[in-house]
């Protein structure tokens, strides 16, 4: 079986892997491609440990700078153990182990091995369930600032009120930006922590399963918030919903029991899968 | 066929006699549980109502607030062990908040799973257990004799602290345990490093957690006799340690950490035990007043724990 | 801002270099300063032992160690000082066994029903109840044990010695209680609900579900309370320097009055003692004796506790 792999990077380091496996052959095929954007990121046969549980083997997965890249698969497959390792949330947990690599670009670094907190200040998160800080609107848009030492208050009136125009969320809280956060509804918290995510505008920003928690109205103007940001910056999302994968990724990546199964345009995973197993889960027969 | 019915049906007799004797233990133990409650909360109110009759004539009498102790049990007052109480409170609530929290800080966020964090966390549990008039020989040897601090409000007020040390370590660890996850993940997420995080959402969240342990640690090191009688402090104070703050600058002055001083468990102590039973009448009225001031602290920290839950569940 | 150089005001993720090392730089420093908090109460266990070790060594060398732990008379203010502890020993066993007698059955009542019976309801009120018990200072207990408890035995008890062990023993089992029952309650609550079920499922009655299932799964647990608990009745000062006399006595009698460690303890503080007399470095000596006991029984129930932490 031949896994069309859409040519995206300019990457085409990698060829030392044994002929037949896949993630080899998913880099060969890489060389053949023109660049629509070039990579924000590349993982490279990174494994993952929950202590003596390896929960991510030897996966690859390219991030195309500038478009939304969506990991799918059935709960346990290890998207979102993947997703996480790319701000390193699983150092703040002890036993934790990574092995492999995930190249930033530019400046072409593991972002596995360096430090973590640096990591986090160039990578944003929006998390399953919105949780806001128990502080008011305000201080949750400015809080990525304040951490960046950034207080002066013109400079966080200015990019508090265009992160939250961002995130669309302006014109229902501008006339309470100092009530609580909890006030606010659960649609509403979510697209809060999107804007307290892009306000300090990070390099990329992740979305776990951002919209699980809430109804379907919230969800779908999530979604069009997400297809709006991508133009700007670089989104990798883990969903468990695969029409919400298909609405508003570019690409696709599916996983499956912590292994990288196929990656490609979206149109093309949910049309043509290449694996009868992407084809499978697709279709609804398992997960 | 009769012979089965017969059995079914005696069967059934003895089920229904079992039950019924399962409800009567059931219903004498959830009595005598009861019972254990009501005797506690009668000690409760009799002790109160015991030491408000025997010490109404002081209690209603405003020179009892105002006066010094005497040796004339009905020219005798508590001005003198009320402001020293005070004072102690001050240097024991300033020396033990900062270290305690930043104990609990640390044995909760940061300490790594080696053989100095579980010492400290055992040795945390066991002062925990230590006994107050231990702490007041500790002081005794190393405050007054070994520093030469001698019998002061700065040594009473360290004793204390160290005392409540454990108390406001494992609030302080509990109510950082009890922040979710989230909260944390938030803000390592935003790129916030340990310090931030710690400092500016951990903490903040854990704050009437904290509070409330303080208060509890407190309203104990209030009514501790004990390890400051054990300091040597003087019990027949007929004067004021000088102000904490005055007139002239530069406004705030330090000589009362080094006054003699009483505070009110040991003048409470005092009268009682002298024979005369106009001094118990004093013990008594001061008894009300420890207890009206510890049971009000406890009961707001009882109220702020009350509000969290109730904030935390919704 | 003009001085800052250009690498300087070059930003990692939106913030200056000149910022990120500031904050490494505070970062560390707050891991420093709060593992040095921490180490202050190792600190305080060091200063306690180091204090009764050297205050009470020199009392070693003037008092044998076998006359310490058998001689039947403790008569530090004597011409012919005779210092044996037990006399002490044996009246804080004494008032420490009278309060557990109360304490252990009565705890352990209340726990099962708060944990077993009650409603959350009651259980959320009760709580806060055991709370402001444990809150009252222990000077107010030993006036009440001295002028309320005293006479009102006396009333049954013809023999009852104005100062006596039977009455703060009593009081002291009362102001254990609500340790001790919410300590155990803690225990039982957090045997899992699985097992309960199971005994429901064999039909057990409540009561046999309890002390059937419950109280072997919890055992650790509610020992440690006692044990814990005990410490405490040994440590308590106030109540017995105020109610039991000051009158060191070698006996097991309740009716009697006798000194117990803490009691004299307070009684030798409240005269002038002079710094690095026998008798002072006697008190030392008393207190460690004290320390050891309490720790002893600190340490089990730490134990304890912990291996009943980690089986659930």
């Amino acid at each position: 079986m031949q896994p069309n792999l859409r040519p995206i990077t300019r990457e085409t380091t990698d060829v030392s892997s044994a002929p037949g496996d896949s993630n080899a052959d998913l880099h060969r095929h890489q060389e053949s491609v023109p660049l629509p954007h070039g990579n924000r990121a590349d993982v490279r046969k990174l494994s993952f440990w929950y202590g003596k549980t390896q929960a991510l083997k030897e996966v690859n997965l390219p991030v195309v700078d500038r478009k939304v890249t969506a990991l799918i698969g059935p709960s346990g497959c290890g998207k979102s153990t993947l997703l996480r390792c790319f701000n390193r949330m699983h150092d703040l947990y002890p036993g934790n182990r990574y092995d492999g690599e995930i190249r930033l670009y530019p400046e072409d670094e593991n972002l596995v091995a360096i430090d973590p907190g640096l990591v986090r200040l160039r990578i944003g998160m929006v998390f399953q369930k919105p949780n806001p800080f128990p502080k008011s609107i305000y201080a949750n848009v400015a809080a990525g600032l304040e951490v960046r030492g950034i207080k002066k208050r013109s400079v966080l009136d200015e990019r508090v009120e265009r992160a939250l125009r961002h995130a669309a969320l302006w014109d229902e809280v501008k006339d309470r930006l100092n009530g609580s956060a909890y006030g606010l509804s659960g649609g509403q918290q979510q697209r809060l922590c999107i804007a307290r995510a892009l306000a300090p505008e990070p390099e990329m920003i992740l979305f776990d399963e951002p919209t699980s928690a809430l109804d379907p109205l919230a969800t779908a103007k999530i979604e069009d918030l997400v297809q709006q940001l991508a133009g700007e910056v670089t989104i990798l999302i883990v969903t468990h919903n695969m029409q919400q994968a298909s609405r508003i990724s570019d690409f696709t990546a599916f996983m499956l029991m912590g292994e990288m199964v196929e990656y490609g345009n979206t149109d093309q995973v949910f049309t043509a899968p290449e694996d009868p197993r992407t084809d499978q889960y697709i279709t609804g027969r398992f997960g | 066929m009769e012979a089965d019915a017969t059995r079914v049906v005696a069967s059934g007799v003895r089920f229904q006699r079992l039950v019924a004797a399962n409800r009567r233990t059931d219903i004498m133990m959830a009595s005598i549980g009861i019972l254990v409650l009501m005797v506690a909360s009668a000690l409760l109110a009799s002790v109160l109502v015991d030491l408000i009759l025997t010490g109404w004539p002081r209690l209603i009498n405003p020179d009892f607030y105002t006066n010094f102790p005497s040796r004339k049990p009905e020219q005798a007052g508590i001005i003198s062990a009320m402001v020293g109480t005070a004072l102690v409170m001050l240097v024991t609530a300033v020396v033990s908040v900062p270290l305690a929290v930043a104990a609990g800080i640390y044995l909760e966020e940061y300490a790594p799973k080696n053989w100095l964090s579980d010492i400290i966390d055992i040795n945390v549990s066991n002062l925990a257990g230590v006994p107050s008039i231990i702490y007041g020989l500790l002081a005794l040897g190393l405050f007054v004799y070994g520093f030469g601090l001698g019998e002061t409000i700065l040594t009473a007020g360290l004793v204390l602290a160290l005392l409540i040390l454990p108390v406001i370590i494992v609030a302080t660890r509990e109510a950082i345990r009890s922040i979710p996850r989230d909260l944390r993940e938030a803000a390592y997420g935003l790129g916030a490093d340990k310090w931030q995080t710690v400092s500016h959402y951990v903490l903040p969240a854990a704050r009437p957690g904290i509070l409330t342990g303080t208060i509890v640690g407190l309203a104990r090191a209030i009514g501790e006799a004990a390890p400051v009688i054990t300091i040597g402090a003087l019990t027949f104070i007929a004067f004021l340690p000088p102000p904490p703050v005055q007139s002239t600058p530069p406004f705030v002055n330090f000589d009362w950490l080094t006054s003699p001083f009483t505070v009110m468990p040991i003048q409470l102590f005092n009268w009682v035990s002298r024979p005369q039973a106009e001094f118990h009448i004093n013990a008594a009225a001061t008894g009300v007043v420890l207890m009206v001031m510890t049971l009000a602290m406890n009961g707001l920290a009882i109220y702020i724990r009350y509000q969290l839950r109730k904030h935390q569940r919704s | 801002m003009s001085e800052i150089s250009s690498a300087e005001s070059e930003l990692i993720g939106g913030a200056t270099r000149q910022f990120l090392r500031r904050r490494a730089f505070w970062n560390r420093f707050a891991a420093y300063w709060l593992l040095a908090a921490a180490l202050v109460s190792v600190l305080v266990t060091v200063g306690i032992v180091y204090v009764l070790v050297t205050e009470s060594l020199p009392f070693f060398n003037q008092v044998s160690l076998v006359d310490f732990l058998t001689d039947t008379q403790w008569t530090p203010m004597f011409e012919n000082a005779r210092y044996g502890v037990m006399t002490l020993v044996s009246a804080t066993l004494t008032v420490a066994g009278i309060a557990l007698a109360v304490a252990i059955p009565a705890g352990l009542a209340l726990a099962i029903y708060l944990s077993e019976y009650a409603r959350p309801a009651v259980r959320e009120s009760v709580k806060p109840l055991l709370e402001l018990l444990e809150g009252v200072p222990t000077v107010v207990y030993g006036f009440f044990a001295l002028l309320f408890v005293t006479p009102l035995l006396q009333t049954f008890i013809p023999g009852l010695a104005g100062f006596n062990m039977l009455a703060p023993g009593l009081v002291m089992g009362i102001m254990i209680l609500p340790y001790t029952a919410s300590v155990s309650e803690d225990a039982m609550r957090a045997v899992p609900m699985g097992l309960r079920e199971a005994g429901y499922a064999l039909g057990y009655s409540r009561f046999r579900v309890a002390t059937r299932v419950v109280i072997p799964a919890a055992l650790s647990g509610i020992t440690a309370a006692f044990i814990l608990g005990m410490s405490r009745a040994v440590g308590e000062t106030m109540v017995v320097a105020i109610a039991a006399g000051q009158n060191p006595n070698f006996t097991f009698n309740p009716t009697e009055g006798a000194a117990t460690i803490t009691a004299y303890i307070v009684q030798m503080a409240m005269g002038d003692l002079p710094h690095g007399s026998l008798a002072y470095q006697s008190v030392f000596a008393a207190g460690f004796v004290l320390f050891l006991i309490t720790l002893t029984f600190n340490l089990i129930g730490f134990f304890l506790r912990r291996r009943f932490r980690e089986a659930y």
